[in-house]
């Protein structure tokens, strides 16, 4: 074997990658170069369509009928792979490199036993026995901090929750020790606290084996959080790499200084510090411009020279490896202060217009779903919601899946009605009316916006034709010649070209089509709207856009927006008040500024130590949740959040596991659901802290 | 698991008897009983006697009543003519008065009294169950022919989608299911077992096989069978194998490094059969309808024959049993089926 | 005049020819099959000008002579259509003779198939079949029916003699009787057609023309049929789906029932005499023929019923022709339901066929049920479903306009697959004599009548039997070609 290597691990040469499809090459990946040094951890960044996992594939000589690496090498400890035979493939895959995806529950084979998929790897790779492969994926289950791990073994893969399937993978991946680990958007489908834990598992054991990594995410905080070195794409490019360091404080390329400016920073605001969304689209494959893929939508872009030839990577003086694909990077002035948008002044905010109290919405479900009978079980999804929003303002509401954020959306929709408790609009009691009793006027006054984009629009009716709907179903109009104008004029609120309206869904982008959802939210007048994750689904310069678009019309019509999201960044940057949901529970509501600083709920201190932020003056305070968010079928008895309080020591008398706290108000508009006392709160210590430059 | 079963039986029981109610309501409409007492009395009786007739047959009660009689949960009727002797439906025709005492009172299918055949004159338990055992030995021979061949044929065209070799299969399959058994029957007879042809390999008929079954007398029959249920399983193995073969888990088996036998053996062969269990299963309606075609086809005394020949003579009692077994069958299979897919899929078993 | 042999005079170069190309052709696919098992898969490399690798080596010879080896053939059954088509009647024999009586259908295919592929970019799915060869040749075999059974029932143009008559000759009768195909029809100058080009039946009636005659009944009847399943299958599957709950429990019951009845056991229980007398299968038509009214009312009304103005003109108009269409179908002449009086009464289907039609429904929309309500099932957990719901839209809306224009893909596919399983219960009917008329030409009936005589005159139940399955086969080769270029999206 070649274990005196000493070279590069990975090295990646001028490689391109196409596809091919029945009209046309699509070109994915081109003129592609990275290394990666051994225990060295490269993150790849980009927005979706970038090419970033189709390096990875690449590398793992894994791209399926219609790929082809068209040019370059990809060179494993100085062998190639690109020629190698699939047998000599098959011997480094699983031994040497190893790939762990998105998806958890994917990836794991649903017939076959935890333990089986485990011990395969070193049978194969190194022909030990079945014993001592068990052996060995019990090890390794333990090391990847899973509780019980004998049982997990002997385990079928939907048993898990997804953030221990996500172990499994991880462990799968470790199972012969490899020298190469890639990830590739390994905690995507991840809650943000379960995320936090994955990744921290990933970079001791990155440590701990020894192993290199490539880390594909689109979220620059991730990569900040466990890489070394960082290389930007855009477009099937790389744009820029270089060390963390390098490129998150000295970035050389327009592309990546414009996705941090569009990435909510803690210093960001919505009405001093707006973010600064990249203009256009994207461009499609086999659309790229000549030139800089980049420079349609580049602010120092120079016509006859940005878009005379293909541009190659030049070296920064001074930095360590520091690359990028720009012409004019000695030109910039790269710390120049953004320029000033336009500040905007803030809604004045009104009067009350929502007022939940004591709401409770409980559901019975059979406890056996396939086999039915047995006992009826009470799903608790909301307890005991109260809250006021009013005219102008933005409430966020910020939890994890199972915290009961959905069923709220749905009881104040009317898709369905309140166990108890009442719900007021304009003090009129709307919670037991269902939807299609309700007037047209409050019907059109409470709308949504979506939060999967693929998802919201009808993909077999035209756009104009599905705002259009929406007036006619608000009674808006008298014929349709005043709806279309309506909904022509609507298109312009939410900048989408007119001609967009006799376009169907799907020649539509993401961002694009959520700009539609918001129109057809808007369409009757809305005066509340809940947005469920509206930006959540769509490219990081896509999300500035869109949400800066949200704050835009909710100005102009003094709406109230509810604004349902588990990203921290966001919500600080938009929203007005805070109220945090936990299994059903409210735990914690107040100001921004009152939610985002000590005291706070032992939650909501853990949620935004987890939330991984792109800047490398923030300091975080590292606090790692145990194990999973309990099932709201079967939640802890006293205070939710028990089975993994960090606090929960400092409480006397077992009080946690036995009562549910009661509401507490810490400041006026300020309250928590927590038994600690108030030194204790006190005690708190700030998580984020921004370091003085 | 336990209480999943029951319901399942409950369903199928509920099932059975509303199916053996229309089937029963549907035979015994009046046009079909005026046409027995025609074909017992002779076909120039007044309307005025057919009446008659059906009275003393007790054919006049309500069908719901008949039903239960029918079953064995009512009483049978009995009926005293004026002369004193005792008619009813648990005695024997022409029996005395002792003997009519003596006639049990419950009657029916529950009790293993499934009536008689006015057109083969005998006991309508005694034909289906000798046709039963027939249509087993075909059916038999079809299930060993067709499984196997099918799940090779999709699986090996599932494997690697788009290939030549998955093409040419699926065409294969495709044309299989295109055929049904009155077509591939008719072809296979005219290839191999007429005298245009010439190939006189195999026989057109199999009535011969009734007696000792021959490779000659048997193949004809059981290909036309199993080939056309064979596309429609390999449709679906390729379907579902095709479908494995794409998740990502086989994404991970082989980028793993396991080889590209082991993966279709060890990870996607379990998976890819589960869909198509179920389709074998629900089959069996459709094999049914295979074996009543193909048996009129090569005059094959089974079970389908029995049918076509009870149907056709407005045969009641005996085109009820038959229609009761076949309902059973069905229904079994299907429990079958639901009962093995729990056990196939440990994603459903343990929950 | 003498008999036709198959292939006439060019049969002499082209029949060898066919042969060795076939016995390759089947040689090599085999072949290139066993190696393709043990062959490694296709390496991702490609040469440096961009190009792929092709695979060399022995397999890679055996797949470019298959690839030619098709073209081949293709061509030598065109020689044969077109030589056909060319020389003068007789000199090609039977083949050249049949080719030659469908010319009008050959055209009408060119037509087709030219102008779509003209235009095959702008007519969405159906355009889109053009880039798949399945689709193509199932698409051609089934327009070749579409054509043929056109073609004879309005114009005449195809059959070559009366397909229900017997030649009034008795002498020629007699010697027609069981004639094997190509044999002369008396002296062959009787002004008539000269040849049986099929043979004939035992009642000396043409074997060709009734085939011909045949496709014009399964072509009126298996789309239809299978179009009045689906809205059945519709109009309950949605609510099924939608609703789920008690209502879903039942109707899903309801469909099982019928499913778990085998169908011959249903056909023989449906469609006897006595039962006909009765008027079962006329309720049942009352029943099951009131769906599409009950599918347009609802779906209109649904999309309308905000603008009343609008709305209630249509529905006038819209329900005031199906009603009555309605009424016309269901009211007969001689059954117990005979109310319309002959003024208003538009039509009346023989009742044979009409009681074919109400089984052939009955049997296959259970199953559309199913399939409508998965899909339903599945659909109804978008958001855009979601958000028609938070706008306060009907139900009937979400379903008929949110929910089904989206399942249209998996639909359309199945309603290619079933009329092909619609065109086999069809002849399954007529196989055991049900329904039909015995001297109907249908395919079913036709088989019927010569598989008695199968092991000395097998052509009489051929015929009927190839041209059955090239239909089915054409109908699932489309369904193929659809779900593939739909997939592709």
């Amino acid at each position: 074997m070649t274990e005196t290597y000493d070279g590069p691990l990975l090295e990646i040469d001028r490689l391109s990658i196409s596809f091919f499809t029945r009209l046309r090459e699509i070109p994915a990946v081109m003129d592609f170069s990275a290394k990666i040094m051994p225990g060295e951890a490269l993150g790849l960044v980009g927005e979706s369509g970038c090419g970033k996992s189709t390096v990875a594939l690449g590398v793992m000589q894994d791209l399926g009928v219609n790929g082809r690496i068209v040019g370059g090498s990809i060179k494993f400890k100085g062998r190639d792979l690109c020629t190698m035979t699939p047998e000599e493939l098959r011997k480094v895959r699983g031994k040497e490199i190893a790939m762990i995806y998105q998806e958890p529950m994917a990836s794991l084979n649903p017939a076959m036993k935890i333990g089986r998929q485990l011990a395969e790897v070193p049978m194969i790779h190194e022909g030990i026995s079945e014993a001592e492969a068990m052996q060995r994926a019990l090890e390794v289950v333990t090391d990847v901090k899973l509780p019980d791990p004998a049982r997990i073994l002997g385990s079928y893969p939907h048993q898990l929750s997804g953030g221990q399937q996500q172990r499994i993978v991880i462990a799968m991946a470790l199972m012969s020790k490899p020298s190469l680990l890639i990830l590739d958007e390994p905690t995507t489908a991840l809650d943000v606290t379960v995320e936090a834990a994955v990744v921290e598992l990933v970079k001791d054991l990155g440590k701990k084996y020894g192993t290199s990594m490539l880390f594909i995410s689109h979220n620059l905080g991730l990569i900040l959080d466990t890489c070394d070195r960082i290389c930007v794409m855009y477009s099937g490019e790389a744009v820029e790499r270089g060390s963390i360091e390098d490129v998150f404080d000295k970035m050389r390329h327009p592309y990546t200084q414009a996705l941090f400016r569009s990435i909510p920073l803690p210093g960001a605001n919505k009405n001093d510090r707006p973010l600064i969304s990249i203009p256009g689209n994207f461009p499609l494959p086999h659309e790229r411009p000549k030139g800089c893929n980049f420079g349609p939508r580049c602010d120092y872009f120079e016509a006859g020279r940005c878009d005379a030839q293909d541009i190659p990577m030049s070296l920064i003086d001074g930095d360590d490896r520091h690359q990028t694909r720009c012409l004019r990077q000695d030109e910039i002035d790269w710390k120049a202060p953004i320029a000033k948008a336009i500040t905007k002044t803030k809604g004045e905010i009104g009067p009350v217009v929502l007022k939940i109290d004591n709401l409770k919405k409980y559901y019975e479900v059979a406890a056996n779903a396939l086999f039915g009978g047995g006992d009826k079980k009470v799903v608790k999804a909301n307890e005991t919601l109260s809250f006021e929003a009013r005219e102008s303002e933005t409430l966020a509401i910020v939890g994890e899946s199972g915290c009961g954020k959905s069923t709220f959306a749905k009881v104040l929709m009317g898709l369905e009605t309140a166990t108890s408790g009442t719900i007021l609009v304009d003090n009129r009691e709307i919670q037991s009316t269902a939807i299609q009793d309700r007037t047209t006027k409050d019907v059109a006054d409470i709308q949504m916006v979506f939060q999967n984009p693929f998802d919201t629009l009808n993909p077999s009716m035209t756009v104009g034709r599905q705002i259009m709907r929406a007036l006619e179903i608000f009674k808006y109009g008298k014929n349709d010649a005043e709806r279309r104008d309506k909904m022509l004029r609507l298109l312009d609120v939410v900048k989408l070209p007119r001609a967009f309206a006799d376009r169907m869904p799907r020649q539509l982008s993401g961002g694009q089509k959520q700009r539609v959802g918001i129109a057809r939210a808007f369409a009757g007048g809305a005066r509340i709207v809940v947005a469920d994750e509206p930006v959540s689904a769509l490219d990081v310069s896509v999300q500035a856009a869109v949400t800066d678009l949200l704050m835009e019309i909710q100005r102009e019509q003094k709406t109230t927006l509810l604004f349902i999201s588990h990203d921290l960044s966001i919500v600080r940057y938009l929203s007005d008040r805070v109220m945090v949901m936990y299994l059903g529970h409210v735990v914690e509501l107040g100001s921004t500024d009152q939610v985002f600083q000590p005291p706070y709920h032992p939650y909501t201190e853990a949620l935004l130590s987890a939330v991984p932020i792109a800047d490398t003056s923030v300091q975080k305070k590292h606090i790692v949740l145990e194990g999973d968010i309990p099932s709201a079928m079967n939640p802890p008895s006293g205070c939710p959040f028990q089975t993994r309080c960090r606090w929960k020591s400092k409480v006397p008398n077992n009080l946690c596991e036995t009562t549910v706290p009661e509401q507490v108000t810490l400041a006026p508009g300020h309250q928590i659901k927590c038994h600690l006392s108030d030194a204790d709160l006190d005690s708190m210590e700030p998580v984020i802290t921004i370091a003085a430059e | 698991m336990l209480i999943f079963l029951l319901r399942r039986i409950g369903t199928m029981i509920l099932t059975a008897l509303c199916l053996t109610f229309i089937v029963f309501w549907l035979t015994n409409l009046s046009p079909n009983l005026e046409k027995v007492a025609k074909s017992e009395l002779g076909a120039r009786i007044t309307d005025a006697e057919v009446t008659s007739w059906l009275d003393k047959n007790g054919y006049n009660d309500p069908t719901i009543l008949r039903y239960g009689q029918w079953l064995g949960v009512l009483p049978g009727w009995t009926r005293t003519d004026a002369d004193g002797a005792i008619t009813g439906r648990c005695i024997p025709a022409g029996a005395d008065a002792q003997a009519a005492a003596a006639a049990p009172t419950y009657c029916g299918v529950f009790q293993g009294d499934w009536g008689f055949s006015t057109v083969f004159r005998r006991d309508v338990s005694e034909i289906i169950a000798r046709s039963l055992a027939l249509t087993g030995r075909l059916m038999l021979a079809v299930l060993i022919v067709m499984i196997p061949s099918a799940l090779i044929l999709g699986v090996l065209a599932g494997m690697r989608e788009g290939s030549r070799t998955d093409r040419a299969l699926s065409t294969v399959s495709i044309v299989t299911t295109a055929t049904p058994e009155y077509v591939s029957g008719v072809v296979l007879i005219a290839v191999f077992a007429s005298s245009a042809v010439g190939l006189k390999w195999f026989n057109g008929s199999a009535t011969s096989a009734m007696d000792g079954i021959t490779f000659a007398n048997f193949t004809l029959p059981v290909l036309t069978i199993a080939l056309y249920g064979m596309g429609y399983i390999a449709r679906m193995t390729r379907a579902s194998m095709t479908e494995v073969m794409t998740a990502q888990y086989i994404r991970t088996a082989r980028l793993k490094g396991v080889s590209f036998p082991n993966i279709v053996m060890k990870h996607a062969l379990r998976n890819a059969l589960i869909a198509p269990f179920t389709v074998i299963m629900l089959q069996f309606p459709w094999l049914l309808n295979g074996v009543v075609i193909t048996e009129t086809l090569f005059n094959y005394k089974g079970f389908g024959w029995t049918l076509v020949q009870a149907a056709g003579n407005n045969d009641i009692e005996l085109l009820l049993g038959v229609s009761v077994v076949s309902v059973f069958v069905v229904l079994i299979t299907q429990l079958i089926s639901d009962v093995g897919y729990v056990f196939l899929n440990p994603r459903i078993r343990i929950s | 005049m003498e008999p036709l042999s198959w292939t006439g005079s060019v049969g002499v170069f082209l029949n060898p020819l066919l042969g060795i190309a076939a016995a390759i052709f089947a040689i090599l696919v085999i072949a290139q099959m066993v190696m393709s098992l043990f062959a490694a898969p296709v390496t991702l490399q490609s040469n440096a000008d961009g190009t792929l690798v092709a695979r060399a080596g022995a397999l890679g010879t055996v797949e470019n002579l298959l690839r030619y080896l098709v073209f081949a053939l293709v061509l030598i059954v065109l020689a044969y259509i077109i030589t056909g088509i060319v020389l003068p009647y007789g000199q090609t024999g039977i083949l050249g003779a049949m080719s030659k009586r469908f010319l009008p259908i050959w055209v009408a295919l060119i037509l087709t198939f030219g102008l779509s592929m003209m235009f095959k970019r702008k007519l969405g799915l159906y355009g889109k079949l053009f880039d798949s060869t399945i689709g193509m040749i199932g698409f051609g075999l089934v327009m070749f029916w579409v054509y043929t059974a056109i073609f004879s029932a309005l114009f005449g143009w195809i059959e070559t003699f009366d397909p229900l008559g017997q030649p009034s000759d008795l002498f020629i009768a007699k010697a027609m009787k069981n004639a094997f195909p190509g044999a002369v029809f008396g002296t062959g100058t009787e002004g008539t057609f000269p040849h049986y080009l099929l043979g004939g039946d035992t009642l000396a009636r043409d074997i060709f023309s009734r085939m011909v005659a045949g496709s014009a009944i399964v072509i009126q009847i298996a789309p239809l049929a299978t179009l009045f399943a689906f809205m059945v299958g519709i109009t309950l599957g949605l609510p099924a789906g939608y609703f789920k709950g008690r209502l879903d429990t039942l109707l899903s019951f309801l469909a099982n029932l019928i499913l778990a009845f085998p169908v011959i056991l249903l056909f023989y229980l449906l469609v006897t005499p006595e039962i006909v007398d009765t008027g079962i299968p006329s309720f049942m038509a009352v029943v099951l023929f009131v769906f599409p009214i009950v599918f347009f009312a609802v779906l209109l009304n649904s999309r309308y019923h905000t603008q009343p103005k609008v709305r209630t003109p249509l529905l006038i108009v819209v329900l005031g022709a199906l009603g009555w269409l309605y009424l016309s179908l269901v009211s007969q002449d001689g059954t117990v339901l005979h109310f319309m009086p002959g003024g208003l009464d538009l039509f009346d289907v023989p009742p044979g066929i009409l009681v074919v039609f109400v089984s052939v429904v009955f049997v296959n929309a259970p199953t559309v049920f199913r399939i409508v309500r998965s899909l339903t099932l599945e659909l109804s957990t978008r958001d855009y479903v979601a958000a028609a719901q938070t706008r306060g839209e009907g139900s009937w809306y979400i379903m008929l306009w949110e929910i089904l224009p989206n399942a249209r893909g998996p639909l359309i596919v199945d309603f290619c697959l079933r009329i092909g399983y619609t065109t086999i219960l069809l002849g399954t009917l007529g196989f055991f004599g049900l329904g039909l008329p015995p001297e109907s030409p249908d395919w079913g009936s036709t088989i019927n009548a010569g598989r008695k005589l199968l092991s000395q005159f097998p052509h009489g139940a051929l015929a009927p039997a190839l041209a059955l399955l090239s239909l089915v086969l054409g109908l699932n080769l489309l369904a193929d070609g659809l779900r593939e270029e739909s997939l592709k999206d």
